[in-house]
């Protein structure tokens, strides 16, 4: 396993996206699939080198790679190498992201042959599509090999834009034009943390190199404030990218973008960079109480908040979105947990530092499987209703058997039921949390209920029952099961769901995060029902699915009797407690566009004449140029000037 | 006299001139847009020969001592050469649908302008700075008022007078520190300065108020508030090619005769660390004036023209850091050439684009974009490309200029300047990616093409590569701005 072909992993869907945007778009005609092939033999190359450079990994010393670096630029102080760093941490993301993606992309052959509300005959944008899809997955693997800071950031803001495209694809539609815009301005908020954060160290430390920066923050070279700014700066980043709250109002909105593209933003690609960049410079929060405890205390926040949201919501791609944040809260609180009880280690080392991310990451391995099944579920059924609104649907369970079987998987791995892979995974954040703050636990064993809940919420409404639709879309009014070449990838991730987290049943992931370090109280497939954890955690999820069955399967209690009992509570998660409109009426609107901005135009433009627009159009249509140099603004303009060297000259004689 | 030094100034000269006599022969105008390109490559020719036979370091005077033949002259001449070729290339198609019967007149003053901006980089004497930006200045309001309409003339007009009472403001500075020195070189005049070793940076209250008026005279050049007014009616009014000329041509030569100046005459620490300050000031008002005006715009040419009062402010950043911490401040220095650079390909790359649609379409308003990326895919996408540089976002070159400007300001600890400028590219990001939104996903007026001549679609080329080209090599660049740079160290 050589360097070249780990370089490969990140460069065959740039080759693809080249290919596609430069021989097939200008010369194969548009109706045809060639782009989904070729973007399909790209990622399918890539998963399986990743699989290889896991293995490698596996088998290295250290579990580490050391592969030469180049230099890209060098000037004067300045120099910036491109290096990649593959740890166990690398191995598994690839893995996630290579086999998410070709299995998204395989299923996107089927889903964009229909899904193309109102758009020209002939113009499905196959090939627009996947020239970003390449795109796309190819700057999150450059997430993930950088070694360096500053090249993660041009990856992340690639991402950024590939998602902006992608979420906006189908632009006719005005929603999904703001949809994209929304979702790059507030992950860019979080962006501007992130960017001060890597100017504060490069000018600390003089460099960008991660490893670097790890050992400095251990040996407490870097330390103090700088890190704890630093640190917070890096989260402020994967809070945006990551969708946590205050920023997490782009993901729900995202749903505008094709189904596809959502399984892939929100399972393995974009919301999951967020976490990954946590878990990557880790050592560098591990060295500062304060960032460990925002990253916790955000995490089991959000985990809660979220979920609260995907309660009540009739979309059924947005109780998944709601659940996708939820779940983000939870790795985040894992990571930040984890980090909490790594100040009572006494001899702290880059190596205990990076295994204290197991926890989260091995979440995330397990969620972005199950997470990319339920989206994909929901495309399936929305190819067969026409809709997402889960008030339109209901008794597709015999129409699509291996849509609702899958789906039924993926909801008991999300709600944790033992032995699928959300259980092993949810189970050790749970235990993190216990042993760290009983608080933050309250909060996820709660949440914990609620997931159950919403998710089979979902189930019972789409699947149970009868048909409450109109028609179905594509199929003249018959519903159907969707075709093999969607069907397929679901089955494949449904059996990743199952599968999955017996990596770490007797603590193997664990093992391969830390060197062995640590110890999961996990212990085999059993054996982890001799601590009365895993019973407890179970009992509530089941409770949460019951209650599911009680209101929306069975029917014993009305769902409108409990919706009018708690009229504001609902009203308050149905309107996802006023933020959008806090967000873009009040704050946007009304104090920056009308307030600030509108006001320093007004000043700018000049007092006295009102606005320049009105003023050119006045000037314009006397044709007096003269008349218009007299209105006074002139004299404003130079009266400007005057008063700026008055100002600036007071000051100067004040201060000095 | 050396005038194997003055090559560049001369060719340019001489072909303003050729233009002009050659308006009354030929037919053809396109033939005088050739001859303007022509001469600009000869003229950057001999400044590249030039920079070839430069030693490291070497600085040598000519004319009593009035002009400066070094790296940082030569690395602005080959910037205004480069930046006035594109211009001409963009103007072919503008030139002969609006101003069918004064091309040779406009090309002349295009060169002529950047005769003056060459001037002004080289200069080392108050009268000879004052002479030259009245040259590129008169120049340029002559091409503002082309159109001959009343928004042209307006725009013209203002810019005419704000430029005198500016020219003012700034002659009056040079008197005072003339006044206080007794001398016009710069070198001269930083020695004298040093030998007052000042106790505060007001013990000579003259001096004080001298580089207060010259702060005021320059930084209407390059647009920084509260000397900024004249931008957004000049900008809109103007021909657009002259837009494009102004808006990093102008912006150019002003940081050049500023980093010049500063750093030499004002170049003692008590003086530098305020006006370091003063700089960190406007540079604050400037990107937070500049980008919030920028929001609500509606006309494209407005809207860049708060946008480049908002890059007017990123610069200054730079300029911040080197006044405060000279020590900090080489990268900064060689970061403003960088940021320059990059500002003027990436600027001119969308002014390009612009002005190939507005051709076509006959509006600037952003509104009437929309769909463009079906009418003209590869403008659509050298539009988008440019803008994204604008914001400073990675792979184009705006991010690595931005991350240079401002990693200089962090070293000389202006934290919360730089943050400032961050979180204005934040709200940077929103107007421009209004266009692009309304280019890429608004549902096109008419189905038509947008025609565009070899000439544009090649200037537009090299403006786009050098986009990208700076953004993922700019190592060459940036050790020609080093090297350029290396000669403004600050005086013992």
């Amino acid at each position: 396993m050589t360097g070249s072909s780990i370089w490969l992993i990140f460069l065959l869907p740039i080759f693809s996206f080249l290919i596609i945007t430069f021989f097939i778009r200008p010369f194969v005609k548009p109706t045809s699939r060639i782009a989904g092939y070729v973007t399909i033999a790209a990622i399918g190359t890539a998963l399986f080198l990743s699989l290889r450079t896991l293995g490698t990994v596996m088998a290295a010393p250290g579990h580490e790679l050391v592969i030469p670096e180049i230099t890209w630029l060098t000037v004067g102080d300045l120099k910036i190498n491109v290096g990649l760093m593959v740890d166990s941490l690398t191995a598994v993301m690839l893995v996630v992201v290579t086999t998410v993606s070709l299995m998204v992309q395989i299923y996107s052959l089927g889903y964009m042959q229909h899904e193309v509300p109102d758009a020209k005959p002939g113009d499905r944008g196959y090939h627009r599509y996947y020239a970003w899809m390449s795109l796309f997955t190819a700057s999150m693997l450059g997430v993930i090999l950088s070694n360096s800071l500053l090249l993660i950031f041009v990856f992340w803001e690639l991402v950024g834009v590939c998602s902006y495209l992608l979420i906006g694809f189908w632009f006719h539609r005005p929603s999904a034009a703001n949809a994209a815009k929304k979702a790059f301005i507030v992950t860019r908020l979080g962006d501007f943390g992130f960017l001060v954060a890597i100017l504060v160290l490069y000018v600390n430390t003089g460099t960008f190199n991660i490893p670097e920066l790890q050992e400095m923050a251990i040996a407490g070279t870097l330390a103090g404030t700088t890190l704890t700014w630093a640190a917070i700066g890096i989260f402020s980043g994967a809070v945006g990218k990551s969708a946590q709250f205050p920023l997490h109002v782009w993901l729900p909105d995202a749903m505008e973008g094709p189904t596809p593209v959502s399984a892939l933003i929100h399972a393995a690609t974009m919301v999951a960079a967020g976490v990954f960049l946590v878990a990557r410079t880790f050592p560098l929060f591990a060295g500062s109480v304060t960032a460990v405890t925002v990253v916790a205390v955000i995490g089991a926040f959000t985990a809660i908040f979220a979920a609260t949201m995907g309660l009540v919501m009739h979309d059924i791609k947005r109780v998944v979105a709601y659940s996708t944040i939820s779940q983000l809260g939870y790795m985040m609180l894992a990571l930040g947990a984890a980090g909490l009880a790594l100040q009572h280690e006494g001899r702290l080392t880059v190596e205990i530092a990076k295994a204290a991310t197991a926890i989260g990451i091995f979440h995330l391995f397990n969620h972005a499987f199950f997470k990319a099944l339920l989206f994909l579920g929901a495309g399936s059924v929305n190819h067969a209703t026409g809709t997402f609104d889960m008030r339109q649907m209901g008794g597709l369970r015999k129409a699509m058997p291996w849509t609702f079987y899958t789906f039924v998987i993926g909801g008991l791995s999300l709600a944790g039921i033992w032995p699928l892979s959300g259980f092993w995974s949810k189970d050790e954040i749970l235990a993190v949390a216990w042993d760290t703050q009983k608080l933050l636990f309250t909060l996820v064993m709660i949440t914990v209920l609620m997931t159950a809940f919403y998710i089979f919420r979902v189930i019972f409404l789409t699947f149970g029952g009868e048909y409450r639709g109109s028609h179905g879309a594509h199929s003249n009014g018959h519903l159907h099961e969707s075709s093999p070449v969607m069907v397929g990838p679901m089955v494949v991730l449904a059996i990743l769901a199952i599968v999955s987290g017996f990596w770490n049943v007797t603590g193997g992931f664990n093992a391969f995060m830390g060197h062995g370090e640590t110890q999961s109280f996990i212990s085999g497939l059993f054996g982890i029902f001799a601590h009365p954890l895993p019973w407890i955690a179970s009992f509530v999820a089941i409770a949460g699915i019951f209650l599911a069955y009680a209101i929306y399967g069975a029917k014993w209690i009305s769902a409108e009797s409990i919706g009018k009992t708690f009229k504001p509570l609902y009203t308050l998660f149905y309107r996802k407690y006023f933020l959008d409109e806090l967000y873009e009426n009040i704050i946007v609107r009304l104090v920056l566009l009308k307030g600030i901005f509108a006001g320093l135009e007004k000043i700018d433009t000049g007092v006295v004449d009102g606005t320049v627009n009105g003023l050119a159009n006045s000037a314009y249509d006397s044709g007096n140029t003269m008349r218009r140099t007299q209105t006074g603004q002139l004299q404003l303009y130079g009266l400007a000037i005057g008063l700026g060297v008055v100002a600036i000259v007071l000051v100067l004689f004040l201060a000095g | 006299m050396n005038l194997q030094s003055f090559m560049p100034e001369i060719v340019l000269g001489a072909t303003a001139i050729a233009i002009i006599l050659l308006d009354l022969i030929v037919k053809r105008k396109g033939i005088l847009a050739g001859v303007g390109v022509a001469g600009l490559l000869i003229s950057g020719i001999f400044t590249v020969a030039m920079w070839g036979a430069l030693q490291p370091g070497e600085a040598s005077l000519i004319f009593n001592n009035m002009l400066a033949v070094d790296s940082f002259a030569l690395f602005f001449k080959l910037l205004f050469a480069g930046i006035a070729i594109l211009v001409i290339l963009a103007s072919v198609d503008y030139a002969g649908k609006m101003l069918p019967n004064s091309q040779g007149e406009y090309y002349a003053l295009v060169l002529l302008s950047a005769l003056g901006m060459m001037l002004m980089a080289s200069t080392t004497e108050l009268i000879s700075i004052y002479v030259s930006l009245e040259l590129a200045s008169l120049s340029l309001c002559a091409l503002v008022c082309f159109l001959k309409n009343p928004k042209s003339s307006e725009a013209a007009l203002k810019y005419i007078l704000l430029s005198g009472v500016v020219s003012a403001v700034m002659l009056f500075g040079m008197a005072l520190v003339f006044g206080v020195t007794g001398k016009t070189q710069l070198g001269e005049i930083a020695g004298v300065i040093r030998s007052m070793s000042l106790s505060t940076p007001v013990a000579s209250p003259a001096l004080a108020v001298g580089m207060v008026l010259l702060i005021a005279g320059f930084g209407f050049k390059i647009a920084a508030v509260p000397f900024h007014m004249w931008v957004p009616d000049v900008y809109e009014g103007a021909p657009t090619p002259v837009t494009a000329f102004l808006s990093v041509a102008s912006k150019a030569a002003g940081f050049a005769v500023i980093l010049r100046v500063f750093s030499s005459i004002f170049g003692v620490e008590l003086l530098s660390s305020s006006w370091g300050m003063v700089f960190a000031v406007l540079a604050a008002l400037s990107m937070t004036l500049g980008n919030v005006i920028a929001l609500p715009q509606t006309n494209i040419k407005r809207m860049l023209g708060y946008s480049s009062i908002a890059q007017a402010g990123y610069l200054m950043v730079g300029l911040a850091a080197i006044g405060i911490s000279p020590a900090a401040g080489g990268s900064g220095q060689a970061g403003i050439l960088f940021f320059l650079a990059s500002y003027a390909v990436a600027n001119l790359a969308a002014f390009t684009a612009i002005i190939a649609i507005t051709n076509k379409t006959g509006s600037d308003d952003i509104i009437d974009f929309a769909g463009m990326f079906k009418r003209a895919p590869a403008l659509s996408l050298a539009l988008t490309f440019s803008l994204i540089s604008l914001i400073g976002m990675p792979p184009a070159a705006g991010f690595i200029a931005k991350f240079y400007v401002f990693s200089a300001g962090v070293r000389a600890g202006l934290l919360w300047l730089v943050v400032i400028a961050v979180l204005n590219s934040v709200i940077s990001a929103y107007y421009y990616l209004r266009v692009v939104k309304v280019m890429w996903f608004a549902e096109p007026a008419s189905e038509e093409r947008v025609p565009s001549s070899i000439a544009l679609r090649f200037g537009l080329l090299i403006a786009s590569i050098g986009v990208l080209a700076l953004g993922i090599a700019p190592g060459v660049i940036l050790k020609v701005t080093e090297a350029a740079t290396s000669i403004l160290a600050f005086l013992p």
